[in-house]
């Protein structure tokens, strides 16, 4: 990829892309915009990796015999698309890519507060994606990317510890990403931009900030437990020596349930930017949408219990969680109703972007709804690990995080490359994604409410036929990422030059070249008006 | 093809939670379907008409936003309040459950009745009788999932839980475990067959055991050599075990503890845990890994038989109960 973007061109203007050449340049860099794409192509990475995963797995799940691979490899499969996808792929995905790109410009930044920590993030993370490369490569890991104890610390036979570590240092990559990110909004916004100027999208990774550095060194801390518990069985979760396996889900999941948040938050912060643009108007309830971000970040963190309805957790913890767990769904449909309005008397067009942002919304909707569901003390007790789960969760993290990231990227394109790509191919694989999206995952909350449990590697006959549904979903969907990978790298030699602004797009980021230069803005802008302040368009212009 | 798109009804809360599960998808229904015509609606008639066309900002309302705020949390208070009844109405067992004990290891279902009889991946219950199930785990996680029951519960390795149902209606139903548990987590699947009452009294009746479980305990207590210092006639190196079961002890330590379950299995896994008043630590060896989790239950049962003196605890599935007799029963 990069190759591509080297190639000197006479007539161009100086950008971060060609300032520098050389894979020094790049290792080296301490550009957020830089780093930003070494983040892009690292997780593409991991998210074809954890597709692959997720491929064989459907493959497996076509039959209900379980006949394609044994039980171990099996259960293998899911716990590496797991811990690939959430830790390496979902967690990092919009902040480190989008985030990186987007908040230093949008607060009309040279940079990151801390430049060099940004690198060191991303090596950080690279380290932890070897280590948990390295378990797969061993031979694996079989404990599902939950890591629950005893199985984890005493029964399992695979690398745990090796991906525990893998896990635990790519936490730290989050912690200083979220660490800059908050430093950054805090002290190097531009002259004139205010907290209440800043764009949604700022507002959410700063949201996204808060929960990594304080829910982030649990889950560090809980995977140390592991490893130790694993090697010098010291009795923090092994009831055999005096343990207790329910402490360690309390940490896991006071992690792991604002972590959902980490992964969904700067998603719906790209929607609210691609609403307003695509709407050519100025958002509704700008305070209620910044607000809910961090009203979701602070009520994310006193939820955690309502993955342990079953646990034989006392019934006033269980009314405790259920009660707060609808509390929290209502920033999240403060969120899409504002964006519904937004679109009212709007003038709205359809481009590739515009149509994941629908996705996103018709499927957050449905993930959210459908977490309600699991909310919910008695039926939770029929759901729960079961397909159901399965279901929302990927409605919300695939449906949701996915699309936005998807959306984001086509949005944000033309502006890291300077270039279009074909926005025909664009909208036919957003259809596409959508399509295999809800052929998978829709069948399996059918299957989950009949009972058939998550994590099998041979199922009951009786759910083949819906099971069949998936595999063919997913099929379709796998097709529906391929497409983009195709024509997004194709357009860095071939597309059209993107221009500044080829949305009509309000914003910093868009005031500045495309690719932008390396210190983002040939002067400091200086911020006059509230953000997306379409109507005032043809007026004055910043920067 | 046997192609269900909704499970049996079995139990007495299935058709509760189906209700509420069927109001769920109706609200959800609702909503999902209003937002999206909204925007299919916006999406048609506000579309871009000419390339420069600028709208009219819209700030906000404060009356909207508090509205589509309270309404949403009213119906998501609703959701709560069902499903927290049916949660709580069905915590605890009536006091007239019949008794199983389940224990979970990998990769299977060991079950065993007050009576003696005991079973690997099957389940016998009778219809219209509440049954209480004792969970306990032998290694890791488990959880003891039977759909058509609409209830699961985790298996946790070192304590007991329990959890119980009424089944409606006779027929052979999946019994999952739905916590991963390792390699075989998919095989470690059963049934449960739900029988009439008379028909449920025959299957008792056919399986020849050694005897019931407290009895089962008993012998246990023989071989193992417990009787040797805990003594049922007079007081031994340990505490006379008659009639203790129930009662509440002074520890060492100045705490006062119930004897149930719990204290029996610790006291025998790790006896130096909680000494009773007048006892000396260090006395008891140690039985972790002496004992299976079934041969403890049975231990307990055993223990629990000795709660009166003289009587020892009937199998709980020959003790009549109004529920399960048959209609002859009302003369």
């Amino acid at each position: 990829m990069s190759t591509a973007l080297e190639q000197p061109r006479a007539q161009e203007k100086p950008n971060y892309l060609n300032a520098e050449y050389g894979w020094k340049s790049w290792l080296l860099t301490t550009d957020h915009k830089r780093i930003a794409v070494l983040y892009i192509i690292s997780i593409s990475a991991m998210f074809l990796l954890g597709g692959i995963f997720a491929m064989l797995i459907r493959l497996e799940l076509l039959t209900p015999q379980g006949d394609l691979v044994n039980s171990d490899t099996y259960n293998k499969f899911f716990t590496m698309h797991g811990v690939v996808m959430v830790f390496f792929f979902l967690v990092p995905s919009i902040p480190a890519t989008l985030g990186n790109f987007l908040v230093p410009m949008m607060i009309g930044a040279k940079d990151l507060a801390f430049p060099r920590i940004n690198l060191l993030s991303w090596y950080i993370y690279i380290v932890g994606a070897l280590f948990a490369l390295a378990a797969i490569a061993m031979g694996g890991v079989d404990t599902g990317w939950t890591f629950y104890t005893p199985f984890s610390t005493t029964y399992s036979n695979t690398f745990v510890i090796t991906a525990a570590v893998g896990v635990f240092i790519a936490g730290f990559s989050s912690i200083l990403t979220g660490l800059n990110f908050i430093v950054t909004v805090h002290k190097m916004r531009a002259p004139g931009m205010t907290w209440g100027r800043l764009p949604l999208f700022v507002w959410a990774n700063y949201a996204t900030a808060l929960i990594q550095v304080l829910g982030t060194p649990v889950v560090a801390i809980t995977l140390a437990l592991v490893g130790l518990e694993r090697a010098f069985h010291i009795g923090i979760f092994d009831p055999a020596i005096g343990g207790d396996p329910i402490l360690f889900q309390h940490m896991f999941w006071f992690y792991s349930h604002p972590a959902v948040y980490i992964m969904i938050l700067p998603g719906m912060g790209v929607i609210s930017e691609l609403v307003t643009c695509f709407s050519r108007k100025g958002v509704f309830g700008y305070p209620f949408i910044a607000g809910s971000s961090l009203g979701i970040a602070i009520i994310g963190f006193l939820v955690w219990g309502h993955h342990m309805f079953v646990t034989g957790m006392s019934t006033y913890a269980a009314l405790y969680f259920s009660l707060l767990t609808m509390l929290v769904a209502v920033p999240s449909a403060i969120k899409v109703f504002n964006w519904t309005a937004t679109m009212y008397r709007g003038s709205i067009s359809y481009e590739t972007p515009m149509l994941y942002a629908f996705g996103f919304i018709g499927l957050f909707t449905i993930g959210g709804l459908t977490g309600l569901f699991l909310g919910t003390l008695g039926v939770d007790v029929h759901l729960t690990d079961t397909y159901f789960v399965v279901a929302h969760f990927h409605y919300v993290m695939v449906g949701g995080m996915v699309l936005a990231y998807l959306g984001g990227l086509h949005f944000w394109w033309p502006k890291i490359t300077g270039k279009m790509y074909p926005d025909g191919w664009g909208k036919f694989s957003a259809l596409l994604v959508f399509a295999g999206f809800n052929l998978t995952f829709f069948p399996q909350f059918i299957t989950g409410y009949l009972g058939q449990p998550r994590r099998y590697h041979a199922y009951a006959p009786e759910f083949q036929v819906l099971n069949v549904m998936s595999t063919a979903g997913a099929s379709v969907l796998g097709l529906g990422f391929l497409i983009p990978a195709i024509y997004l790298l194709m357009s860095l030699r071939n597309g059209k030059p993107a221009g500044n602004n080829p949305w009509g797009a309000k914003g910093l980021e868009w005031e500045t070249t495309s690719p932008p230069p390396t210190f983002n803005f040939d002067e400091t802008p200086i911020v006059t008006e509230e953000a997306y302040a379409y109507a005032k368009h043809e007026e004055e212009h910043v920067g | 093809m046997d192609f269900p798109l909704w499970p049996v009804a079995a139990s007495n809360i299935a058709s509760d939670v189906d209700h509420l599960y069927i109001y769920l998808v109706l609200v959800s229904a609702v909503m999902t379907l209003l937002i999206f015509a909204t925007i299919f609606v916006f999406a048609i008639k506000y579309r871009r008409r000419s390339p420069d066309e600028v709208p009219a900002p819209i700030h906000g309302s404060l009356k909207l936003e508090i509205t589509w705020s309270i309404i949403p949390f009213l119906i998501m208070l609703t959701f709560f309040w069902w499903g927290a009844k049916i949660f709580f109405l069905n915590a605890t067992p009536p006091p007239d459950s019949m008794d199983v004990y389940v224990v979970g290891k990998q990769w299977m279902w060991k079950i065993q009745y007050p009576g003696g009889q005991r079973e690997i991946n099957e389940l016998h219950v009778p219809v219209g009788r509440p049954v209480k199930v004792t969970l306990a785990s032998e290694d890791v996680i488990h959880s003891f999932f039977i759909p058509a029951f609409r209830i699961k519960h985790d298996v946790v390795p070192g304590r007991y839980d329990t959890m119980w149902f009424t089944a409606t209606k006779p027929g052979r139903y999946h019994l999952f475990c739905a916590e991963y548990c390792g390699t075989e987590h998919s095989g470690m699947v059963g049934w449960v067959t739900v029988m009439s009452p008379i028909d449920y009294e025959n299957w008792l009746a056919g399986g020849g055991t050694g005897g019931t479980m407290a009895q089962q305990g008993e012998q246990l207590f023989e071989q193992l050599g417990c009787s040797n210092c805990h003594l049922t006639d007079r007081q031994g190196r340990g505490p006379n075990l008659r009639g203790v079961f129930g009662s509440h002890v002074q520890l060492t330590d100045g705490r006062s503890v119930s004897v149930d379950d719990v204290f029996i299995r610790e006291s025998i896994l790790n006896p130096n845990a909680k000494i009773v008043e007048g006892y000396r630590p260090n006395v008891m060896p140690n039985f972790q890994g002496q004992v299976t989790e079934e041969q403890i239950l049975q231990l307990i049962a055993y223990i629990k038989s000795l709660a009166i003196p003289g009587t020892a605890v009937a199998p709980v599935g020959t003790q009549p109960a109004s529920a399960t007799q048959p209609i002859g029963g009302k003369l």
